[in-house]
């Protein structure tokens, strides 16, 4: 037979039985309390997914009735934008949102990807402990302040580089976009070039690769998938953006064959027109089919984040 | 103490004193390093060993508050001069390192990117120089019908002899090894030291370990280390079967370290 058990070992033994013999014990209060947090952890997640999909819904199903008077062929692809005429082609702002895009992408990420790497590879600590707070400050800033320092420094030095009467246009809202996410994409990138582990830079240096070869053929590389979702991250900002560019871009529904005509792209559209149409018409559809539009980029984008991070972590 | 000297020696260190901020880290270290032949430093962790293999391709330059008094003179000239170009220095002295660090790219670019980065970019060139470096790495009959598959698919062996493929493809004279097996399995680690016999007839090569015994197999001559200073310096036979110091003896023998 085993030793009688030592005082130390009762008392573990006891404290090691939940039950209490209450009824209402320790055991009984503790499944209580984790039944309790599942739920509420269950409702808010399930909350958020009702969110999203109310949204999606409330916006294409006012958007969809766009359709019972306009064929789709005329919203997507006529440029004829006369609401008064009950015309309601979509073209030019479509075209609007992915030149926009596009254009301020091509501005910003080599701009990104160079300040990123001066703040991984090149700055001495000291500085670079002040730039990237600064940086992320610059992440808060109102969008629509960006929108006054266009208005009031950027237009009217357009039309003294350009010889433009206007200046509005195409250009100076990729400009005023790209100031707004380069500190996204240029911080994001820098964490993604941080990240990369210094035995790849030792192994380059160690061939007698110089820091500006280690960088560019080397870490850069490394990091590409990092900066390709910092890259995504700004878009995603730049295509939703809306009162920077409105006060920028010039609002007129006309198509942007030139960098410095004014235009007008989906969101800058939108909020010019939707508080003066009548509630039940073609025209107020029309403007929530754009808006269904803009969120299903939005959210294809974002599954794209997913897939690539996804993909990151394989690596 | 005195070199062994059954060959001429490549590199000579003279009088050598490295501090990290304050800390001294090497205290007058002298040797002479023959050509084609394997030196190896032993000692216990922290006795300076990687750290003045390090000095050797000017490694520590990119470490802060690193000092530096002395002279390393390889084939005569002072390294630590300022007519000395690093990038020049760092090709004729290749490296492998402790856990191999293969690029995330494919096996070819990883041989390749040496050369490119010298400037070869002929294709045939590069095809030629890949095979060579992968068939002195004894790597070649292994990979040569995936070149292009990514250098992380490779087991961890085969990415230390796919790094050595690489350090060869510079055409280096000098081979550090800082503790190049001591992330490896018993067989992979075999296959480096057969490796390291082979590349002697062609390379000088600088080991450092953490086991006696692979200097003891391998080596041609070895360095004892302790707290930063060189304790014994002598053909590997010699310092294993008739250590002059007892400090040496007392390691070897497994009483420390």
């Amino acid at each position: 037979m085993s030793a009688p058990a030592s005082a130390a070992a009762t008392e573990l033994g006891t404290s090691l039985k939940t039950s209490s013999g209450k009824t209402f014990g320790r055991r009984a209060r503790l499944a209580f309390y984790n039944r309790t947090f599942k739920a509420i952890c269950v409702v808010c997640a399930v909350f958020v997914c009702i969110i999203l999909f109310s949204i999606l819904f409330l916006m294409g199903r006012t958007g969809i009735l766009t359709f019972e008077y306009v064929s789709p062929m005329e919203f997507f692809f006529s440029t004829e934008w006369v609401p008064e005429n009950e015309q309601y082609g979509a073209f030019i702002f479509i075209f609007g949102t992915f030149a926009l895009t596009a254009l301020t992408m091509l501005i910003a990420m080599p701009i990104s990807i160079l300040i990123a790497v001066f703040l991984a590879e090149v700055t001495p600590p000291w500085l670079r402990a002040v730039l990237r707070p600064v940086l992320d400050l610059l992440v808060g800033i109102p969008s629509v302040v960006y929108g006054f320092l266009g208005m009031t420094l950027l237009i009217p030095l357009l039309r003294d580089v350009t010889g433009t009467t206007m200046g509005d246009g195409l250009l100076a809202a990729a400009i005023v976009l790209t100031i707004m996410v380069l500190p996204t994409i240029s911080r994001i990138s820098d964490d993604a070039i941080t990240a990369v582990p210094k035995k790849y830079r030792d192994a380059s240096y160690a061939l007698g690769g110089t820091r500006f070869q280690t960088t560019f053929k080397v870490v850069l590389p490394a990091a590409r998938s990092g900066i390709m979702y910092a890259g995504i991250l700004g878009m995603a900002r730049a295509i939703g953006e809306t009162m920077a560019v409105v006060m920028v871009i010039g609002n007129t529904p006309q198509l942007a064959n030139s960098l410095l005509k004014p235009t007008s792209v989906l969101t800058s559209n939108i909020v010019m027109q939707i508080a003066n149409v009548p509630f039940d018409s073609t025209w107020n559809y029309a403007l929530y089919l754009m808006g269904f539009l803009l969120l299903v980029i939005s959210l294809l984008m974002i599954v794209l984040i997913r897939f690539m991070q996804r993909k990151g972590v394989q690596r | 103490m005195q070199a062994p000297a059954h060959t001429r020696a490549l590199i000579e260190i003279d009088k050598l004193n490295l501090y990290y901020g304050t800390f001294h880290a090497l205290k007058n270290v002298s040797m002479e390093i023959p050509e084609k032949a394997i030196t190896a430093f032993i000692g216990p962790s922290g006795c300076g060993k990687s750290t003045l293999l390090r000095t050797l391709n000017r490694m520590n330059d990119m470490i802060a508050g690193t000092r530096i008094e002395g002279k390393i003179a390889i084939g005569g000239a002072d390294i630590y001069s300022k007519e000395v170009d690093v990038e020049t220095l760092r090709k004729k002295v290749g490296m492998v390192f402790q856990q191999p660090n293969p690029f995330p790219k494919s096996i070819y670019d990883n041989v390749a990117y040496g050369p490119r980065l010298h400037g070869i970019s002929g294709r045939k060139q590069l095809d030629e120089i890949v095979e060579t470096s992968l068939r002195s790495a004894a790597l070649w009959e292994e990979v040569k019908d995936y070149l292009k598959r990514s250098a992380l698919s490779l087991s961890g062996g085969q990415q230390q002899r796919l790094c050595i493929a690489r350090a060869l493809a510079v055409e280096p004279d000098v081979l550090l090894m800082d503790e190049a097996t001591s992330a490896l399995d018993p067989i992979s680690t075999l296959k480096i030291e057969e490796l390291a016999q082979e590349l002697k007839d062609r390379y000088t090569i600088v080991m450092v370990t953490h086991n006696m015994h692979q200097a003891a197999r391998v080596s041609n001559q070895t360095v004892f280390f302790l707290n930063g200073e060189v304790v014994e310096y002598a053909e590997t036979e010699k310092l294993f079967s008739t250590p002059r110091d007892q400090r040496t003896e007392d390691y070897i023998s497994g009483r420390f370290g």
